[in-house]
């Protein structure tokens, strides 16, 4: 088991030994619950599926109520699959922080970053616009510039990056670290910032 | 946010450093490391700001060197922080005084305060 769930909750900062000051994410990873386990006879691979949060019965459909009741599981808000089934357990048992992380392991975090709404070339996709004031220049200063030739090939590639909806989507963060844990809270302390808004979910990996 | 208020009573070592107000003249001592040797160095000036809470809580010391206003920021529970000293305390009518970074001479002065707890 190379990951859990968890759920961001805020930032906040910690010294280490030297006396830095080092900016820290908390992560709230309540022990996961295994869904499901699949291997190479019954599903091509081998995966551990474990859900995190509560969810009503009456907002769950039918089709994955079946999934968790065949489980023997209350209803889970979030699934996910790891790769790696190392830790052996069965379905029906929970997977706590120990048995996962140990303080000053590197990890990734994968969250679904917040959402900046309809931006342009320059937050989007790091353009640098017109920085002139003089030479000509007026109302330039976060313009794209040209997006292409003229009568050929008269028209504009596929693939143009231009202004669009921005945020929202999936973002890993590499290389973080684990600073601390709190297991009686379940909480864990990780360096730096992670995608998302507080009280999303964040997926931890090793 | 209450879990990082306990985070915050986890992790800080409560220093008792002198109850300080924005106003007051301090005099910061504090460890500056060069190479392997380290020494302790003293800033002294107004606190013109303390914000944040828990362990992320920090105030702003400024003083005039050679003319040219300095400001420092320290977080509160700063491992580097050896001791704080109050110097005088100070009677000012807001939290933040950032106005003294636009005034010159005697209005850049704060008054005394005498009697206090």
């Amino acid at each position: 088991m190379n990951g859990l769930i968890g759920k961001k909750i805020g930032m906040t900062s910690i010294f280490n030994e030297d006396g830095t000051n080092i900016a820290c994410t908390v992560v709230e990873a309540l022990p996961n619950v295994v869904t499901q386990v699949k291997d190479e006879d019954s599903d091509g691979y081998n995966a551990i599926q474990v859900g995190y949060g509560e969810k009503k019965e009456k907002n769950t459909t039918k089709p994955l109520l079946k999934h968790f009741e065949k489980a023997g599981v209350s209803p889970k808000s979030k699934l996910v699959e790891f790769r790696d089934c190392s830790i052996g357990k069965n379905v029906g048992e929970e997977i706590t922080i120990e048995d996962v992380f140990a303080e000053g392991d590197s990890v990734n975090a994968i969250g679904t970053s917040k959402g900046k709404g309809f931006q342009g070339v320059v937050k989007r996709h790091g353009f640098r616009g017109v920085n002139d004031a003089t030479h000509g220049q007026h109302n330039r200063s976060r313009a794209p510039g040209s997006i292409g030739a003229a009568s050929y090939p008269a028209k504009v590639v596929k693939g143009m990056r231009m202004g669009g909806r921005d945020g929202g989507r999936r973002v890993k963060m590499k290389n973080l670290k684990v600073v601390k844990i709190f297991t009686d809270k379940n909480l864990l302390l990780i360096s730096g910032a992670i995608p998302g808004h507080k009280g999303s979910y964040v997926i931890i990996e090793k | 946010m209450d879990y990082i208020k306990y985070i915050h009573d986890q992790i800080t070592e409560t220093k008792d450093h002198p109850d300080f107000r924005p106003g007051d003249n301090i005099s910061v001592a504090y460890t500056i490391k060069e190479g392997a040797k380290e020494r302790i160095q003293k800033f002294k000036g107004d606190v013109i700001q303390i914000s944040g809470t828990g362990s992320t809580k920090t105030f702003t010391v400024r003083k005039i060197s050679n003319g040219v206003g300095v400001e420092r920021i320290f977080p509160m529970n700063s491992p580097i922080i050896n001791s704080i000293e109050i110097m005088k305390r100070g009677r000012v009518r807001r939290a933040k005084l950032f106005y003294l970074r636009d005034v010159v001479g005697k209005k850049g002065k704060i008054k005394e305060r005498k009697f206090f707890k």
